[in-house]
Parts: C-alpha cells; sequence; structure tokens
C-alpha cells in the first residue's frame, strides 16, 4: 500500500541494548538487525516486555545503545550525541502512546507545534511561523481556532493528532510510532491510522510503526517485524507474515486474536505459560519452553534468521 | 436471574446533572453468558457497576428503573441487604488487577479475605489452594505467599478471579477483564473464564470494547451508545448481520486480519459526552445514513426480529 522506492532510510545493524540490573543484564534488545525504506511501514509487534518499545526509543536515541549501528540517511547516529545529534533529530521523531502525557499541559497546541519549529529555526518570521502552525493543523484535520487551546480540552484523538502535527512540523523521513492508537477508541482509532495513511501518501514520510494488536499493525504496514524476548523472530512482508507465518511463536500470535469474523469454531492455539523475564532468558531458543513444537536442539543452540522464503525470514530451526 | 428494567442514572453535582444511563434495560438468565460492547462514555461500566450498587450516592442516583438481581430489588435494597448480595450474588473483577489488588497482602491473605467475608466457614488455607489451583495458577501452596507484584498481569488477573469466585456468586461481572494484557494471556483468560462459567454453574456479564472477544465467549450481546442500548441479539446473529447502523460502522472500523482494505470506515467525530446529547437519535451525527428527521425523533428499541432489537427505525433500509 506504501508507494516506497527502494532507497535505504534506516538501516539497524547488530543493534543492542542491554540494561545492567542486579542479576546481570536484561538484553531488552538483542543483536536486532533490519531496514526501512523512504516511504515505507514497518511494523513492529510483540508482546509486553518483548522489547520493541526499547527498540524504537534507540533509533530515536532517547536510550542508548549498547552495541551496534544505526544509519539514518548515510550516516551513523548511534555514537553521536549533543548538537550533532539534535541536528540529525529532525528527521527522526517520536509520537506516543498517550498524547495526554507527552503533551505539555500549559502549552496551547499553536505553541507545542511551534515549539518543534523553533528547536529547529524552521520560521522565518513570526507570521511564517503562524501560517505554517495553522497549515500543519489543517493537515491533521484541526483548524486554526483549535490552536488556541490547551490539551485538556481536547478529545483523545485531538491530542494525538495535535502529537502528530508536532512531529510533522519539522518534516521528518521517519516518524516512529509508539502504540500511537492503543488507548483510542476503534471508531477513533480508525480515523487516526486512516490519518497517518493519507500523510505518508502526500508527504513520503516512512513510519516504524510499534503496537501490539496484530490486525491494526497488518492494515498499516508493507512489511512486518515480530519481536521475541528481545530478538526479532520474524520478518516479512505484511501478507506473509499474516498468512502463512513461519515462527511458531507468529502462529501463536495470529491464532490467538479474537475476530470478528469466521466466529465459529476456528482452531485456536492458546500458548502455555507466559514470556520469561528477560533476566532469566532461556538458552536456546528463546521461544523453547512455550514452544508446542520445540526439540532436543531448540534447547542449545540460538536459531538463526534465516531467509525461509524470498524476502521472508523467521528464526526457528524447523521452519520450512 | 439479573433483570434490569429502564433504568436510569445519574451523576449529580451541586446544579449540574449528567444522565450517563437512560432507559438500559436487559436480562440474564442462569449459566448465560451476555456482553455488554461500547466506546468510552457508552455507560456500560456504570451499568454493570450498577448491579452491585458499587456507585456511591452521591454522587450517583437513580431518578428511576429497577435492578432484580435474584429476586431482590437492588435499588431499594438496605445496607445488610447489599452486603449479602454483594459476592454471594454478584462479584466483579476489572480491567487493572493490579491496581485492585492490594499490594502490601500476600495473594493468599487477600484470598481468605474474601473468603471471610462471603464463606467464613471456608476460609482454610486448604479453600485459598483450591481456588489458586482452579484458577490454573501452578504451584498454588507457592503463589499464595507471593506479593501481587511478584506476579505478572496475568497472574494477578488470576487472582482477582479466585478472589471473585471465592464467594461463590450467581453472576460474575468481568469488566474488560483482558484489557490490560496480551493477547497470548487474553486467550488464556477468556478460557478460563468460560471453563469456570461451566464447571460452577454461574452467570457472565462482560465488557468489552473488543468485538472480536464477543464471538469467543457470549451468548447474546448488547451494544450501547451514548447511555443507551442500541442492539440486542445472540452474539452470532449480531456478528453476521449486525443491524443498527452503530454496530455496522463500529465493526466496519475495526482492522481485520488478514482483509486487504486500503481504508478503514470510520465514524467521523466523536462521542457525544452526557452533557451535550444530539436530539433526536443520539447517533444521528455520525451515521452515514441519517435521515432529515432522525434529528427530531428519539428512536425507541424495537423487537425487529425474533430475539432482536434494534433502536433504529430504518433498520431494514
Amino acid at each position: 500500500m506504501n508507494g516506497a522506492s527502494d532507497q535505504r532510510l534506516l538501516e539497524v545493524r547488530n543493534l543492542k541494548v542491554h540494561f545492567p540490573v542486579k542479576e546481570g543484564f536484561v538484553k531488552a534488545v538483542d543483536d536486532v538487525s533490519f531496514q526501512i525504506h523512504a516511504g515505507e511501514t514497518l511494523g513492529l509487534v510483540g508482546e509486553s516486555g518483548c522489547g520493541k518499545t526499547t527498540l524504537g526509543r534507540a533509533i530515536a536515541k532517547l536510550v542508548d545503545p549498547t552495541h551496534g549501528s544505526i544509519w539514518l540517511n548515510g550516516e551513523d547516529i548511534a555514537a553521536l550525541s549533543g548538537a550533532q545529534l539534535r541536528a540529525r533529530r529532525r528527521q527522526l521523531q517520536m509520537i506516543f502512546q498517550d498524547p495526554y502525557s507527552s503533551l505539555d499541559p500549559r502549552m496551547t497546541a499553536a505553541q507545542s507545534i511551534g515549539e518543534a519549529l523553533e528547536i529547529h529555526r524552521l520560521a522565518r518570521n513570526a507570521e511564517d511561523r503562524r501560517g505554517r502552525i495553522e497549515e500543519l493543523l489543517q493537515s491533521v484535520g484541526l483548524d486554526a481556532t483549535h490552536g488556541a487551546r490547551y490539551p485538556h480540552e481536547f478529545s483523545g484523538g485531538q491530542r494525538q493528532r495535535i502529537g502528530i502535527a508536532r512531529a510533522l512540523a519539522v518534516e521528518p523521513s521517519l516518524i516512529i510510532c509508539d502504540e500511537p492508537v492503543s488507548a483510542l477508541d476503534v471508531s477513533i482509532q480508525a480515523q487516526i491510522i486512516n490519518l497517518l495513511h493519507d500523510l505518508q501518501r502526500q508527504r513520503g514520510v516512512a513510519y516504524l510503526f510499534v503496537a501490539h494488536d496484530l490486525a491494526v499493525v497488518e492494515h498499516i504496514s508493507r512489511r512486518i517485524m515480530v519481536m521475541y524476548l528481545g530478538k526479532v523472530v520474524e520478518l516479512g512482508t505484511a501478507a506473509a507474515v499474516v498468512q502463512t507465518p513461519k515462527h511458531p511463536y507468529t502462529q501463536a500470535l495470529i491464532s490467538a486474536v479474537p475476530r470478528i469474523e469466521e466466529s465459529e469454531e476456528r482452531p485456536r492455539t492458546v500458548l502455555a505459560g507466559e514470556m520469561p523475564s528477560p533476566i532469566h532468558a532461556p538458552a536456546g531458543c528463546p521461544f523453547h519452553p512455550r514452544c508446542p513444537i520445540a526439540v532436543d536442539r531448540c534447547k542449545v543452540e540460538v536459531p538463526a534468521l534465516r531467509e525461509i522464503n524470498t524476502a521472508h525470514w523467521a528464526a526457528c530451526h524447523l521452519a520450512k | 436471574m439479573l433483570e434490569i428494567k429502564n433504568l436510569q442514572l445519574e451523576f449529580r453535582s451541586g446544579e449540574r446533572s449528567l444522565r450517563a444511563v437512560d432507559g438500559v434495560s436487559f436480562s440474564i438468565g442462569d449459566g448465560e453468558t451476555v456482553c455488554l460492547v461500547g466506546e468510552s462514555a457508552s455507560g456500560k461500566s456504570v451499568t454493570a457497576l450498577s448491579i452491585g450498587r458499587l456507585l456511591p450516592t452521591p454522587p450517583a442516583y437513580y431518578p428511576a428503573g429497577e435492578i432484580i438481581l435474584d429476586g431482590h430489588d437492588v435499588l431499594k435494597a438496605s445496607k445488610r441487604e447489599l452486603r449479602a448480595l454483594r459476592g454471594r450474588g454478584v462479584s466483579y473483577i476489572f480491567q487493572e488487577p493490579g491496581a485492585s489488588l492490594n499490594p502490601v497482602f500476600r495473594v493468599g491473605a487477600q484470598i481468605k479475605e474474601s473468603l471471610k467475608l462471603h464463606r467464613p466457614q471456608a476460609a482454610t488455607d486448604g479453600e485459598v489452594v483450591r481456588l489458586l489451583k482452579l484458577v490454573g495458577i501452578g504451584a498454588p501452596e507457592a503463589r499464595a505467599r507471593n506479593y501481587p507484584h511478584e506476579m505478572s498481569g496475568g497472574m494477578q488477573q488470576r487472582v482477582m478471579i479466585a478472589m471473585a469466585i471465592a464467594a461463590e456468586p450467581r453472576l460474575l461481572v468481568a469488566d474488560e477483564p483482558t484489557t490490560a494484557l496480551d493477547v497470548t494471556i487474553q486467550a488464556q483468560i477468556l478460557d478460563l473464564l468460560a471453563e469456570l462459567k461451566r464447571r460452577l454453574g454461574m452467570s457472565l456479564l462482560l465488557i468489552t470494547h473488543n468485538l472480536g472477544i464477543v464471538g469467543q465467549i457470549a451468548d447474546r450481546v448488547a451494544v450501547m451508545y451514548a447511555g443507551q442500548i442500541v442492539e440486542m441479539a445472540p452474539a452470532r446473529q449480531l456478528l453476521r448481520r449486525p443491524l443498527h447502523p452503530y454496530t455496522q460502522a463500529l465493526m466496519n472500523s475495526a482492522p481485520k486480519l488478514g482483509s486487504d482494505a486500503d481504508r478503514l470506515a470510520n465514524i467521523p467525530g466523536n462521542v457525544p459526552s452526557p452533557g451535550a446529547m444530539p436530539s433526536g437519535c443520539r447517533f444521528h451525527p455520525r451515521c452515514a445514513k441519517a435521515r432529515p428527521d432522525c434529528s427530531r425523533n428519539a428512536p425507541e428499541l424495537i423487537e425487529v426480529e425474533v430475539g432482536r432489537q434494534a433502536r433504529c427505525p430504518y433498520w431494514n433500509q
């Protein structure tokens, strides 16, 4: 659905984010590599604690990676800091799950959006600034009168629109969307998803769309990446991952999604147990204790992410 | 077992009065599972909380209506009668198990507390272990000594369920019990609720915003919008062929796994707030099928087919 070119916008290589704890390290992100092309949407799914949010934050450099490189428009930003990093941040923005806690309650919508313009010195003068803010508000489906209002005067969906306008203000080439619709009602969720879709078509911005809701991710993404315990377990086109999932975890995840249609008896794999704590990650394949098809090899040997079909990757010894 | 008739609920503060529930009627039979579905501010949660009179007065007032639970009129019950109805009559589990459990007591002690209140003769360690086993917690003797923070969200929800069924309620109300949980854990908890309902012979009222859950667990479903039921039907029939424009729009706006639709059908505008209800049909400003008279005449919930009700005079057009 995304008319993306082949130009590599983001390339993440062997990224690790390890947090020290009393008992050792939490490997929140463990050796993750992937690319995002200009103008495309990569969906990132997984359950709580799988590392998807930390990965998004590491790319936005809100947490420091322990190891690895993050190439953005041909430049490694993993090691940058200070003024150098600030200058690159313009290319990469973030929107969050709860737009209420990510907007300053004492700033009007126009001030919040204007602040982004000022930080990157994008407005020539006050008039230019006003015009840009108005244009941004309109592009997210609000109007100029909304600019004078404070966050508490908006509904959740409208606040998320302001968060999007603020991210768009600096004309980024990539927006990391961290659960942007999971706090919204279904009818409002559809409005925001359609808005993100339209903005991508108009502006060619790429998204890393992080969410736990597979149906939402499938709808908006061209490709989908699935994470479990800090590792990528599957990566492929949205259609391939959803229709012919290769990793047993992805298969279970898809079968667990409650569906409106075909609600007749559908064979459902209910996974036993829960994701282990990342402090005590199992040896071998991180999924083997819950895996319905695990064999002895899975307990000792970590499976590499390998190409099962063209452009469809899975980290499972048994996938074919 | 439960019969709610023309329930009206208002929140009053000073001069202001907001009607959160306006004329809701439905019943639940023995062993039946009913789902209340709706978006925020639809009135689904406060309707459910009213069954156990869990909303304090003030600010909550009931200007009209009846809630008959097991032959008792809950809205007219004395404090003593209410104490007896809560627990044995109706028990609750909520969305955030972490917020409902007391962080400074071991979970076993909290389950025992629930037993002391509702079945004092059974308040033993053995019964606590039996309940933990019943809700699928492994190593129940050891788990009983855990504090809530030592458990995952899914495990905490199992403890909440154990506390709720400790009273052996006739009706279990589950208010968004899986919304805060991951999808694989959600599947486990829904299976557990269905199994417990069967084994213990309870009725179940499940409140959710997720229509997908309805098909998995419900016998009947009531869709609420702006404080009213807009459609009520057997679950499968409703999902297969929704009749009210709001139910149709709600189903179309949820992305479906494996569909290649380019755009989602969205419902324009926002849910109206209780202080500013539109005239006529409350859904008309957002309804794609609205006609001029929809803004004038408030439609009644009418029986449109056997066992199916809809609040729209144009449901078959």
